[in-house]
This record gives C-alpha cells, structure tokens and sequence, in this order.
C-alpha cells in the first residue's frame, strides 16, 4: 500500500503524518509513506484543503485530522482491495 | 553590546506592555469564534460555490467574503487558493479570495482593530474586499485566453460532508458569539452577561458534549497555534521601534504621499508576516509616526503576499499571472492607503 500524506508544512499536516504513522504502526500493514511537501505536486491531486490523505493515488480525506477510528478504517478498506 | 542590550530591553518592554495591557483579553472571545467556526461552519457549504460550474458573480461575492470562515489560518489559503485556481471556479475568484483572506478572518479583524483603531481596522477590512473584487476582475480579463481544464473531482467531493444544524440555530449561536465580543469590547457588562447567559442556554439545549468537546479542542490550537507567533511578532516589534530612528520613519513615510505609500505596498509585498503579527509590528511602525495612509497601504499588501508566498505562487500559476498580480496589489494598496490618508486627515 501506497500512503501519500499532502501538506506544505502546517501544524495539522504534522498531525496527520504522526497519526497516519501510529494507525499503520497499530494495525501492522506493510506500508510506504511519503510526504509530498511542493505546492505544485499535492495541486495535481483534487483536494481544496491541506492536509490531504492518499491511499493508492486515492484523496480519501482532506482539509482535517480524521480521528484514529476513521483512520483505521480507511487504512483497512484500501488494504483489503 | 550596549546597543543589543537595549534592544533586548525594547522587546521585553513590549512584551510587559502587551500582556498587561490587557490587549489579549479582546481576542478571547475572537479564538472562541474561530474554533467555532472551523467547527460548526461547514466548510463544504462555502466551497461549493467555488465549483467550476458555480454562477460567476456569484463566486466573485463569496470569494471576497468568505476568508471570513476560511481563512483563520493564512497556512489555510494558499492550498484553497490552488484548489479553487485549478479545480474550480478560476483565476478570478481564486485571486479575490487568496487577497481578501487574510485581511478578514474574525481575529485579524478584531485585532486589527482594537490595536491600530477602529477607522483603520474597518478599511482594512472593507478595502480587502472591494479590491479583491477588482483585482480578481483585472487578473480574470488579462489572463481569460487561458482558462484551464477543470478537474471537477475535488468539488464534486465536497457534496458528501454530512449537513450541520439548521441555518437559524447557526446563526443564533454566531450572532450570540459576535454580541459577546461587542459588548464584552465595550464593557457593556450586564448585556455581555444575558449573552453568556443565552450561550449557556443554547449550548445546553442544542449541542452535544462531543460536539462542545471539538469546539474545545480547535479552539485551543488556534491559540496553540498564534499565541506563540504573535508574542514573538509583539517581541519584533519591540526591538524595531528601539532599532528604527524615528526620523526615518518619519521621513520615508510620516507623511500621507503617493511615495510613502507606494514604499509602504511595496515593502508589505516582499515583507512575510506570520499569522496576525503584522498588526503588532505595524503598531510600532505607527508609534514611531508612520501615517495611517502608508499604515493601511502595509496592512492590505502586507499579509497579501511576502516573498516566499510569491515563490509558492508562481509554482501554481506562472511567473507572468504572479508578477502581474503582485503589481496589482502594490498599486491597489497605494491607491487604497493614499485615499484613506487622505480622508482621515
């Protein structure tokens, strides 16, 4: 699994990196997370608000810190396609 | 090292003078609303009208004002920016709101005004809007040959956000909110009172406790997030009005001229501000005797763009679109500061 994490740099894309890392850790999933910090990149996915979660070149949430419930699920549903 | 001393002296001066002054105690209530807003406003409810098939003038009304809801964090803009540019409605929208953004979020507002006044504090605010509106015009004419092709997945996106609350109850609970900031501002105790009252009433009967929780929480980053900014911007300025001859603030702009302001623009271009710290800064610049043309001409340029927004910038839309809109907004803020000197003289 592919794992994208969309942000320039903010305090909420830190979020998001740190609880991305804790689920994957958690769940045990064999992941590659990337952070993708130029402006010009994350533009090319279609999202209107940092941070942006990608799971398999798919914008699965964006503009907030999905609690770690929802993290676990989305993080789930794309292992299990 | 006596200068640095003095220096230092300056900035701990400034800092004293900040949090005894009780400036801080004003924007209490504005951090309350923030976090309520990010919270309860449904952020999809606005965007939609940034869609790529949203009616024009519409988007061009929405844009200018909507920095309002989405705009707290200026870290906040410059991806919305993208998204609207590239994703929706285009260029123009996109430049009224990345312009009007962060001069009308609900703290610089509040914080523009209590520090620098109520006259400057209200053309900033109504000069970022109507000139957002302009200069989105001018960058949407210049530039109309080349309309992207629109991705209309982000928008359609959107539409899934599950609905808040009824549009009233939203409405009661904003305006109880921006009463209790008014009244509590003006020391109109009693009626600050019966609005906290109210608030209790409202939050008791129509929010739930994990919904109070979230408000909490967002509220609390706000405040995580700019208080350290602003302290150190406080700190800044302090040592620049210790550093800077008042005679050379007094020369280069002490007097409302279309040069003064035109430095002020430019230097707010190129300047970066953190989040909110323009105003304490500015503030030094006004004790020092700035005049409050070049004052606003800094404010509307200022947070509008610095150097390294300009680099971002140009990432997203060209070197050509990001110079010409630079060159907008400097001549904007002249002209805005220089008519504003002049009718407050």
């Amino acid at each position: 699994m592919d794992i994208k994490i969309l942000g320039t740099g903010c305090a909420k894309c830190h979020a998001l990196g740190d609880a991305v890392k804790a689920a994957v850790k958690e769940l045990q999933l064999d992941v590659k997370i990337q952070e993708v910090k130029d402006m010009k990149k994350i533009m090319e996915y279609p999202i209107l608000m940092t941070p942006g979660l990608v799971i398999n070149e798919k914008v699965v949430s964006s503009g907030k810190v999905p609690g770690k419930e929802e993290l676990k699920k989305l993080l789930l549903n794309a292992a299990k396609k | 090292m006596e200068i640095a001393i003095r220096l230092l002296q300056g900035g701990v001066a400034a800092l004293i003078d900040y949090l005894s002054f009780h400036v801080l105690t004003c924007l209490v209530p504005a951090f309350f609303i923030a976090g309520a807003i990010s919270v309860f406003v449904s952020q999809a409810s606005v965007l939609k009208y940034f869609g790529p098939n949203a009616n024009k003038f519409l988007a061009y009304g929405v844009a200018s004002v909507s920095g309002t809801v989405l705009a707290v964090c200026s870290c906040t803009v410059l991806p919305l920016f993208g998204g609207i540019y590239l994703h929706g409605a285009g260029l123009g929208p996109a430049i009224a709101f990345l312009y009007s953004g962060p001069a009308i979020n609900v703290l610089a507002i509040v914080y523009s005004a209590r520090l620098l006044g109520y006259d400057i504090g209200a053309a900033r605010a109504v000069g970022a809007i109507v000139f957002s509106i302009i200069i989105g015009l001018i960058m949407a004419v210049i530039f109309r040959k080349e309309e992207k092709q629109k991705n209309a997945e982000a928008f359609a996106a959107l539409a899934i956000d599950p609905p808040g609350k009824p549009l009233w109850k939203q409405l009661a609970f904003f305006a109880i909110l921006v009463g209790i900031l008014g009244f509590g501002a003006s020391k109109q105790w009693i009626v600050t009172g019966v609005l906290l009252v109210a608030l209790g009433i409202i939050l008791w009967r129509w929010f739930t406790t994990g919904e109070l929780k979230q408000w909490m929480k967002e509220t609390g980053h706000f405040v995580r997030l700019i208080i350290p900014w602003l302290l150190g911007g406080v700190f800044v300025a302090g040592i620049l009005k210790a550093a800077i001859p008042e005679s050379w603030v007094v020369g280069a702009v002490g007097e409302n001229s279309l040069l003064a302001n035109f430095v002020a623009s430019f230097l707010g271009m190129l300047m970066y501000f953190a989040t909110l710290t323009e105003v304490p800064i500015i503030r030094a610049f006004m004790d020092l005797g700035m005049n409050k043309g070049p004052v606003l001409a800094l404010l509307l340029a200022g947070p509008a763009l610095s150097l390294p927004s300009i680099l971002s910038l140009s990432r997203i839309m060209g070197w050509r679109k990001t110079l010409t809109f630079s060159a907008l907004v400097v001549v904007m803020a002249t002209t805005t500061g220089y008519s504003f000197g002049f009718i407050v003289q």
